[in-house]
């Protein structure tokens, strides 16, 4: 291992490191909405939608992002639709992660005792007041872990978006490896950028499982 | 004039080589997950016993697995093993090394989590009757909690078959592959070749994966229902 | 006949092919205290959730006020503000303080004034012994205490009719009078109740009129003092004397 190149390639991973965070960053945003609109159009059984969305998640949860992104990336265009590449990971990333996200809302939705919509109900609560008031910020507290494991899960997968030549850590570090043959210190670089993201993450990961596990609210 | 984009899939062998590669991808994920169902079997029972050092040792290696991101795992292995340890292996062998040593981790967790939520009360019966600590885990802790094992097992099936996607990216045949391949050589005769061709791809994956999920979920459900009743 | 709040009127409910509630009939007198007795299993909880519309039923008519409500009736709604309940297994909202609690029903579904309902929970808590407790949340409160609050959650509303479902029956036995005695005091005041409940002692002194069911029927109604001292049937003697109180 030579240091002096892996100092020198620190500009170059600290660009990538960034497009690494943005990219994930507006892909988790995205699957965050996408999960919350599917989430609830079943929670609350909205006809017709509700199929459809049931559909997309199993189209979602049952294709890996590699083929996803291929489809985004190379065929839409010969649809009509020209997407860039950075485009198209992010949206991949919302496909994919939209999925995973319902099912942590979904989890902590139905996690909300009963008796607490009832008792919603029973002070004469419409359905919405009953989502905004009692069942969303119940359930969504519930579901902070499962989210905190997704978001670990998606930012991972944005090691795929070099498939698409996104100049990303992954990326970049092919590319070293490819132009110049530092193996090591690429392999090196790459496993710190993504040990940065990803330690904290998954530190917080397991004091929020175990701070849930304890039960925050108690009745 | 350019062909009617679906025909790309059965022009000359062009089937034939898709079902090729995903009969790689297959491979690599069969010998993978039989592996590391062993391994994790038994790594999954290590984690239970109460050897802090042992324990430290295997969580780190769940961590280092869990936290890798994939594709990572799989590039340290490729450049990493013939470089620096002199280790030559083919991509595949090398792919399932990586996919059953990542299977191991992740399954045991999922041992772990089984054999834990056994009641202590069952241990000590057992103990009672004399078993030894063997035969306790044989006779006792995992017929026990194997139930509870399953669905994340099929789920991480499943994980596993999206993770063949990954080969592509140390240069497999598998099936994405060979997608790519058959794009670049036909592609200009085709109208919307790509289209077809990882719509095929994506569908196939869709096969595998969903019945799966399907099964995982119908056995979630039966064991809350005994659970409750 | 202008007295009656509540008529039942040959209610049936089914879960699925089997009927649970079968012929229900029965009255509420405004300002009254009715006490619905029997095994467990009988159907009371079924029965007094049917009549806020946390059950559906299936059969028959409920007349609330001047509301004819049949089966399939979906605007409970706007209904239940009339309508308090309070329930066994405690139903504060965890995420909410006490006094958000209580408001929430008054600011968001009455749209009343914040002062007004303000001080109208202040003074139900202040009755409750509870003001200290205004800001706390409900994991702080104890069993019984928080079925003090979930009435005054209820009756910050102004309901015209009270329900109660058991509500101390999850309670440890030191905190159950306190809970009881605010009910008590709400029948002084001649709130409209139907109170599901074990607690005999508790029924005998507040019942103006006893229904009791079993097996989902209405076996005997009589007027509170009737059916302590001379039960009708024989069904209800051998349930009294069950009962040890």
């Amino acid at each position: 291992m030579n240091w002096s190149i892996v100092q020198q390639g620190i500009p170059t991973y600290e660009k990538a490191f960034m497009i690494t965070l943005k990219l994930s960053f507006w892909g988790i945003l995205g699957a965050i909405i996408v999960g919350l609109i599917v989430s609830f159009v079943r929670y609350f059984k909205v006809p017709v939608l509700q199929r459809i969305l049931g559909a997309y998640v199993e189209l979602s949860r049952n294709t890996p992002l590699l083929i996803q992104l291929f489809f985004i990336y190379y065929a839409f265009p010969e649809l009509g639709f020209k997407i860039s590449a950075e485009a198209s990971g992010v949206s991949g990333l919302i496909f994919l992660g939209g999925s995973y996200m319902a099912a942590a809302f979904a989890g902590g939705l139905e996690g909300v005792p009963k008796i607490q919509v009832e008792s919603g109900r029973a002070i004469g609560l419409t359905d919405w007041q009953l989502a905004q008031y009692v069942v969303l910020p119940q359930g969504l507290s519930l579901s902070i872990p499962a989210i905190a494991a997704n978001v670990i899960f998606l930012i991972k997968e944005t090691s795929i978006f070099t498939v698409v030549a996104i100049p990303e850590l992954t990326n970049t570090a092919l590319d070293q490896i490819g132009m110049l043959y530092d193996t090591n210190e690429a392999l090196f670089s790459l496993v710190v950028g993504y040990a940065i993201i990803l330690i904290p993450l998954s530190i917080l990961l397991t004091w929020l499982e175990r701070r849930a596990r304890r039960g925050s609210f108690g009745n | 004039m350019a062909h009617s984009g679906i025909n790309i899939l059965f022009e000359g062998r062009n089937m034939v080589r898709l079902l090729g590669g995903l009969w790689i991808s297959a491979k690599i994920a069969i010998v993978a997950i039989v592996v590391g169902l062993i391994l994790g079997l038994i790594l999954g029972a290590l984690r239970t016993l109460h050897n802090p050092i042992l324990r430290v040792i295997l969580r780190l290696y769940l961590e280092f697995f869990r936290v890798i991101p994939t594709v990572v795992l799989l590039f340290l292995f490729y450049y990493i093993l013939p470089q620096n340890f002199n280790i030559n292996m083919g991509a595949e062998s090398m792919a399932m090394l990586v996919f059953a040593l990542w299977f191991a981790a992740e399954m045991s967790d999922i041992v772990r989590g089984g054999i834990i939520s056994v009641s202590p009360h069952q241990v000590d019966a057992g103990k009672a009757i004399g078993l030894n600590r063997l035969q306790l885990y044989y006779y006792v802790l995992i017929p026990q909690s194997i139930q509870l094992m399953i669905p994340a097992t099929i789920n991480l099936v499943s994980r596993i078959i999206k993770t063949t996607s990954l080969l592509l990216l140390i240069s497999v045949m598998d099936v994405i592959n060979i997608g790519q391949q058959i794009i670049e050589a036909n592609g200009q005769r085709y109208e919307n070749g790509a289209f077809w061709v990882y719509g095929f791809i994506f569908i196939l994956y869709f096969i595998l994966c969903y019945p799966l999920s399907l099964w995982a979920r119908h056995l979630e459900r039966k064991e809350v229902v005994t659970a409750n009743g | 006949m202008a007295n009656e709040l509540l008529t039942v009127t040959h209610l049936v409910k089914n879960y699925g092919k089997k009927e649970v509630l079968h012929d229900i009939n029965f009255t509420v007198e405004k300002g009254s205290v009715t006490v619905l007795l029997g095994p467990s299993g009988s159907g009371k909880s079924t029965l007094i959730r049917c009549l806020n519309g946390l059950e559906e039923f299936h059969g028959g008519q409920i007349n609330f006020e001047d509301q004819t409500i049949t089966p399939g009736f979906k605007k409970w709604q706007p209904l239940r503000q009339h309508i308090g309940m309070v329930f066994q297994s405690y139903d504060l909202f965890p995420n909410r303080t006490v006094i958000d609690n209580i408001l929430l029903g008054p600011l968001k579904v009455q749209k009343r004034d914040k002062n007004e309902a303000l001080a109208q929970a202040r003074q139900l808590l202040k009755e409750v012994q509870l003001s200290e407790y205004e800001n706390a949340y409900p994991r702080q409160l104890s069993g019984g205490q928080k079925q003090r609050i979930a009435i005054v959650r209820a009756l910050t509303l102004n309901p015209d009719f009270m329900l109660f479902d058991e509500v101390t029956a999850s309670l440890d036995p030191e905190m159950v009078r306190g809970v009881l005695e605010v009910i008590e005091g709400l029948a002084a005041r001649k709130m409209t109740m139907l109170v599901v409940t074990h607690e005999m002692n508790f029924a005998k002194q507040i019942a103006d009129k006893v229904l009791f069911l079993e097996n989902g029927k209405i076996v005997e109604e009589s007027s509170g003092h009737q059916f302590f001292e001379q039960p009708q049937t024989q069904r209800a003697q051998d349930f009294l004397s069950s009962m040890d109180f």
